[in-house]
């Protein structure tokens, strides 16, 4: 029934695609005004399906559900990417007509909000018209002016048709290693805009009668460094797609189409009423208020940018008041946030919203029933002209998960103090790590091949504490809720890196009465590679995930990497080799193993640009850690002694943090004296209250410092970029810390290039363009 | 449907000696609708004041209702910083790390912020520095008040007898 058969003409005049006889824009405008105006998705007050056959109604659910995980559990083993294969950096999504998600596979579920943006895209643009939509059609996307995150992420969506009208469509989606960008690895720098960001691909047409087109496939397979992943990478979405496709040919044969329409619409208005009803079940009602920020520091000489404006320190700030309101919905409020820049980390608002979706479904919404009813139950605020809403086209977004990860660690936080103050202790998280860093570069690998390369050990950070047990070491990260390092074996064959060490990251883990959990470190070396560059990505001077109820904030990353170090020469001699863990920074041992005139690397600069590595030269990749929970004087001495015992907490901070007094014996064993301990902990109280004061006291010397704009000029540059586009804030502020009326600072004082303040041209002023737009901006 | 615990259970659920079967079943079933109750019953049983717990606001830091029937923001150890509606941190005593040496105390100083784009704010209760809070900010940045709960709304989704000037 998806057999290619053409739908006459490509005329405004020709017959309808729909069931219901509308053209697809006037069925989604339809059903839009319809949910606006009855506060339930498409009208249904009442789910007539669900409440006259419940049992066909959960089949349904049933065997999609089990179709869209299938799909990708299948696509996911015949993929040749290791960031799919090993990661499952993959996710596929059955939609209906209007676009909006009726269920989602396993994975890297943002693009749930992402595929069903290029969906309305193309609605809203008249593909139905032009290029046309058929059975058997394929269409590409990747373009992040229309909601994709960034451009590695490639979309392929089909639409599914029954009996010559359309029933549905689906969407899978794999994160790609390479997409052409003037940084090489998925997530790359040292681009600062769109035209260098990667190749991007708008809706385009890319398949027809099921087989990707030829024209396309030459084209794009030389935009990029890497063509036979990318090739391999859109067979598996296209296998995926079609094993969607073929699971609701089944549905409706077994239900009718009738009823099968009916439960795409119901089903979502099912998952809005789920919102409602969590929100109400766990949630306090009020306001939460809550911020992040995370560094850019671009003035650093290791970071190497095309364009002298782009030159330049800054902070992403990104405050949020999330109101959950009396009728047990919510309202994420974003007013204040900084600007976008010249670097690759902007998001837009469907990459905001869905990737807090990807946060809510491991926490509020831990169900297989997430769907775009969530969104429906949701009001967004993100400022036009913020990082969140760009309001210019020029804007790069190859690692938005940089700012992202960072700003949806507050929302962690700020939910988890309804949790804790309603009781539902084990449902508390002081947030997520930072999941960097992302270790990238490109060269030669040692296949002889144009290479690649983006570690997606990333995927395996450490959690945040729970408000009952610490957290998770090496375990998880946000994006993609089924953590996993990967293999090293798989690694190597994949890179030209050989392992020296893989180690649990002592003191990564904020501390607390329940800690974070642990990040890990990898030691990599460079083999037979060659023309090879890396380069790091992540945070170093400042961290995004603070700790909670008294917790402390996770560690920082640092770089470690070494140049002509001598180690083959070494290995030769059967000298010895820096290996394993890098224990504490602040006194380097690596340096020891390294020949006379290594060039060593170690500081807070996280992120740099391309640098050519040489075989032998050495990159250290540290996974971060969670933050913690609770006053670290709280913690059981039983845990403070697992974790000297566990080679997670240094000496010097089990006195320094928890106050420990204990022993070492001739095997290695840690005992902590629990009354020596405790009497520590009484002075350490003591020495807060002596070195501590009044809040209010403190504040005078704070509000003096901002009198006399006394701050760095990145700090300066934050509140000034935030002042412009908020006089909320700016008001906030003030009030805040009793400043004049006319008390600013502006990015012109600074004396900082602010390109892209004044003018900027949005995606709605180009021509024939019609923007989708699901957010208060 | 939801399952129930019994108030042993919260109580070693917030000692954090609750079985991992149990915690597993708290995560993976409905929620049950009279945990906060129970909650707030096992931590009025450990006051060592007789004030009213209304709500929680973190494992050492309250809103009550006091002899008085005002609504105040209440530290374990009696030390009260002020209405509930006020942020209670503008009541506490604050240390903020924002030199090397400082942070020092807390990271080796490769795994700390740098004070010239971020600082810590410990937040400690003023009687008996329990440190109820550490902020990240940057410098310059207001202290934040985290949460400002609807009492009134949510003691009415649980059907709960609200304080008197509450009610009014």
């Amino acid at each position: 029934m998806n057999k290619p058969e053409s739908i006459s003409g490509g005329s405004s005049t020709k017959k309808s695609i729909l069931h219901n006889g509308k053209t697809l824009m006037q069925n989604r405008a339809d059903m839009y005004s319809t949910s606006k105006k009855t506060g339930h998705y498409d009208g249904l007050k009442e789910l007539k399906l669900k409440k006259a056959d419940p049992i066909t109604f959960e089949k349904i659910f049933s065997k999609l559900r089990a179709g869209v995980v299938n799909a990708r559990e299948t696509a996911k083993k015949i993929a040749a990417s290791p960031i799919v294969e090993q990661e499952g950096e993959l996710c596929f999504t059955l939609y209906n007509t209007a676009g909006d998600c009726v269920c989602t596979s396993t994975g890297i579920i943002i693009h749930v909000g992402t595929m069903g943006m290029a969906i309305k895209y193309m609605i809203e643009n008249n593909w139905e018209e032009d290029p046309t939509i058929n059975p058997g059609d394929m269409f590409t996307n990747n373009d992040c002016q229309i909601g994709n995150v960034h451009p590695c992420d490639i979309a392929t969506i089909v639409p599914i048709f029954h009996e010559g009208k359309l029933v549905a469509w689906v969407g899978g989606v794999t994160h790609v290693i390479d997409t052409g960008a003037v940084g090489p690895g998925s997530m790359s720098n040292g681009q600062v805009q769109r035209f260098g960001d990667g190749v991007q691909i708008t809706c385009r047409k890319t398949g027809i009668n099921d087989k990707p087109m030829r024209d396309w496939q030459h084209e794009v397979q030389r935009n990029v460094r890497t063509p036979k992943y990318w090739i391999l990478d859109e067979r598996t979405r296209i296998a995926g797609d079609h094993m969607i496709r073929d699971i609701v040919e089944e549905v409706i044969a077994d239900v009718g189409v009738e009823t099968f329409l009916q439960f795409t619409s119901e089903i979502i208005e099912d998952g809005r009423r789920g919102l409602v009803k969590r929100i109400s079940d766990i949630l306090i009602p009020g306001k939460y208020n809550t911020v992040a920020f995370v560094d850019v520091p671009y003035m650093h000489e290791d970071v190497h940018v095309p364009s002298p404006f782009a030159k330049v320190d800054t902070i992403m700030h990104a405050p949020c008041t999330i109101t959950v309101k009396p009728e047990a919905t919510w309202r994420l409020d974003f007013e204040g946030c900084s600007r976008w820049g010249w670097h690759t980390y902007n998001a837009n608002p469907t990459a905001f919203t869905s990737g807090i979706w990807v946060m809510m479904t491991q926490t509020v919404v831990p169900t297989e029933r997430i769907n775009d009813g969530s969104l429906f139950a949701s009001e967004f605020r993100l400022p036009k002209g913020t990082w969140t809403n760009p309001n210019d086209r020029r804007t790069a977004h190859a690692d938005a998960w940089h700012f992202l990860v960072s700003s949806w660690s507050s929302l962690w936080r700020a939910v988890s103090r309804g949790y804790f103050s309603r009781g539902y202790l084990e449902e508390v998280n002081a947030g997520n790590s930072n999941p960097c860093n992302w270790m990238q570069g490109g060269g030669f690998n040692q296949e002889e091949e144009i290479h690649a390369v983006n570690s997606f050990e990333t995927a395996a950070c450490g959690t945040g504490a729970c408000a009952m047990k610490d957290g998770l070491n090496h375990a998880a990260a946000i994006w993609n809720p089924e953590g996993d390092m990967g293999d090293c074996e798989i690694w190597e064959l994949a890179e030209p890196l050989l392992y020296m060490g893989r180690a649990i990251k002592s003191n990564t883990g904020g501390y607390g009465k329940y800690r974070g959990g642990m990040g890990f470190e990898t030691l990599r070396m460079v083999h037979n590679s060659a023309d090879w560059c890396m380069f790091f990505m992540g945070n170093g001077y400042m961290n995004s995930d603070w700790g909670l109820h008294g917790g402390y904030p996770s560690a920082t990353g640092y770089r470690f990497e070494a140049h002509n170090t001598g180690l083959h020469k070494r290995i030769a001699e059967g000298k010895s080799l820096p290996m394993g863990h890098d224990w504490n920074p602040d006194y380097p041992d690596y340096e020891n193993h390294l020949e006379p005139g290594a060039i060593v690397k170690r500081d807070n600069q996280c992120i740099t640009t391309e640098e050519i590595f040489e075989n032998g030269d050495l990159y250290l990749n540290y996974l971060r850690g969670g933050p913690g929970f609770g006053d670290p004087l709280d913690r059981t001495i039983e845990n403070i002694q697992k974790d000297l015992n566990d080679v997670v907490l240094l000496e010097e901070y089990a006195y320094k943090i928890y106050g420990a007094i204990f022993t070492k014996d001739d095997e290695g064993y840690y005992t902590v004296d629990a009354d020596k301990t405790r009497a520590r902990q009484t002075e350490m109280r003591k020495e807060r209250l002596a070195r501590a004061k009044p809040v209010k006291e403190w504040m005078k010397t704070e509000r003096q410092n901002i009198i006399d704009k006394k701050a760095s000029k990145q700090v300066q540059q934050m509140f000034a970029s935030s002042f412009e586009l908020s006089q909320p804030f700016l008001d906030k502020f003030r009030a805040f810390w009793e400043l004049p009326s006319d008390w600013l600072v502006t990015e012109k004082e600074l004396g900082v290039p602010a390109f892209g303040s004044k003018h900027a041209m949005d995606l709605s002023q180009m021509p024939d363009v019609k923007t989708v737009v699901l957010v208060e901006e | 449907m939801s399952t129930t615990y019994t108030k042993k259970q919260v109580a070693d659920l917030i000692d954090g000696d609750l079985d991992w079967e149990t915690v597993r079943r708290m995560l993976f079933m409905p929620k049950d609708q009279d945990r906060f109750a129970m909650y707030i019953d096992v931590l009025q049983d450990r006051a060592k004041w007789d004030d009213k717990i209304v709500m929680p606001l973190a494992p050492h830091l309250y809103i009550v209702e006091d002899k008085n029937g005002d609504i105040v923001n209440k530290c374990d150890c009696g030390y009260v910083f002020g209405p509930y509606t006020e942020n209670w941190k503008l009541n506490a005593v604050i240390f903020v790390r924002d030199t090397d040496e400082k942070f020092n105390q807390v990271y080796p100083n490769l795994m700390a912020p740098n004070q010239e784009w971020q600082v810590y704010r410990e937040y400690y209760c003023p009687e008996c520095a329990c440190q109820h809070d550490v902020e990240a900010p940057t410098p310059w940045y207001p202290v934040i008040h985290d949460f400002e709960p609807d009492i009134k709304t949510f003691y009415g989704w649980l059907g709960l007898k609200l304080p008197k000037k509450l009610a009014a």
